[in-house]
């Protein structure tokens, strides 16, 4: 039962193949899938709790300072990562990337002519506490052109990637700012189902913005399945 | 107990992970927090698992990312390794070779990752040289005989060669776990 309740969301995520994002014509699988019964080993995942994570890692504006602070509009990241109950995910690690202030990626593939910041990386990391909470600091991402189309720009975006309790709650996304007007020319964003979209959309969060500092944005992220251990399913 | 919220969208992993999910392969000054060796490669047992990743016009892919997940009843890990730095772009996991559980068949979970790709895709790595569990095992048996190669990584020696085609004659059987 648990396994049909929570399943893959088709009616939020989106499709394999999207053409309007033309990269994914030769690399969305085009065969149907194989449905894979959620056995004891397929539902069970490595521990990430061991990881070491470092001082700032979770601070993109400190964990790679060489000679001054990184340029840009400071801002705080954070939420709560839950599953489709709204129950916490404890300890999971959620990892983030994206463009510096000027929408250039430290990324040696990047060729924008924006310039880099020798202050900023662009990456951190944290694991959510014992509620499900985590929090960034880090320097609002530029939005940058890209070749899919003519006149083709990325909104703003964060890219994160979480791993949840089992393979099954795998996931990798992109957290975008509201108002923002190239969403509604970005294919990427626009491959999700129009239910979808408001969820890969942060709000911003005036209560937990930091006076004489940094705005804030809240970004809830839900992640796939229950509760159950895979020995209570069995 | 009732769903209360929608889960959150896949996006894709772009063509920019490298410098924040696998920096140190890549030559970034930031720390892995997880590379290709699940096991160290001086292990007596340690075995090889690599490929390449291809697209529907059999060209190989310089940007994905792929983790390799195990977990037996002895033994579990966890890699990750991108395709952009090693010659011929290919993937490369150091690890020990999973055991069989329940009489089945004894397999690597592989999830890929890719700009071009909105959500990931779940495949499974089983090996040439369990025939016989193969033969038996309820997961390739649901796969239609002609396709069921394309889940099983060659052997020579202490090295597993598995290609995952995302398109074409030979695509790769995926998963919906
Ligand atoms: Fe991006």
């Amino acid at each position: 039962m648990s396994t049909i309740l929570f399943s893959m969301d088709e009616s939020v995520h989106p499709p394999k193949l999207y053409p309007d994002y033309k990269s994914t014509v030769l690399r969305a699988p085009s065969r149907p899938m194989i449905v894979l019964p959620q056995g004891l080993s397929e539902m069970s995942g490595p521990v990430f709790g061991d990881y070491q994570l470092g001082e700032f890692d979770h601070d993109l504006t400190k964990n790679s300072i060489v000679n001054g602070n990184p340029l840009g509009e400071r801002i705080v990241v954070h939420g709560k990562v839950l599953n489709e109950l709204g129950q916490p995910i404890p300890n999971t690690l959620v990892e983030i990337w994206q463009a510096n202030a000027a929408g250039r990626y430290v990324h040696k593939v990047d060729k924008h002519e924006a310039p880099l910041d020798p202050n900023f990386l662009g990456t951190g990391r944290t694991r959510t506490d014992k509620d499900g909470y985590y929090c960034f600091y880090t320097i609002k991402p530029g939005a940058y052109p890209w070749g899919n189309h003519f006149n083709a720009w990325r909104p703003n975006h964060i890219h994160f990637s979480l791993f949840g309790p089992n393979i099954t709650t795998r996931l990798v996304t992109q957290m975008y700012f509201p108002g923002d007007p190239l969403l509604q020319y970005d294919p990427i964003f626009q491959g999700v189902p129009e239910k979808g979209r408001p969820l890969v959309i942060a709000s911003f969060d005036l209560d937990r913005t930091e006076p004489d500092f940094a705005l804030a944005y809240r970004f809830d992220i839900i992640l796939r399945g229950d509760k159950t251990t895979p020995f209570e399913k069995l | 107990m009732e769903k209360k919220f929608l889960q959150t969208p896949s996006q894709t992993v772009g063509p920019y992970f490298a410098y924040g999910l696998t920096p140190e392969q890549y030559g970034y000054d930031f720390k892995s927090l997880v590379a290709n060796e699940l096991i160290s490669p001086l292990h007596p047992e340690a075995i090889i698992v690599k490929g390449r990743v291809l697209d529907g016009n059999g060209e190989v892919i310089p940007d994905a990312m792929v983790e390799l997940w195990h977990k037996d009843n002895e033994q579990e890990g966890f890699g990750r390794f991108g395709t952009g730095t090693l010659p011929g772009n290919e993937y490369l996991f150091y690890a020990l070779k999973p055991q069989s559980v329940d009489c089945n068949a004894p397999y690597f979970s592989l999830i890929v990752f890719m700009r071009g790709q909105l959500i990931h895709s779940y495949t499974r790595i089983y090996f040439a040289d369990e025939e016989s569990l193969n033969e038996k095992d309820s997961v390739l048996n649901q796969i239609p005989e002609d396709r069921r190669n394309t889940l099983i990584a060659s052997k020579t020696g202490n090295v597993y060669q598995f290609d995952v085609h995302m398109q074409g004659d030979n695509e790769t059987v995926f998963f919906e776990v």
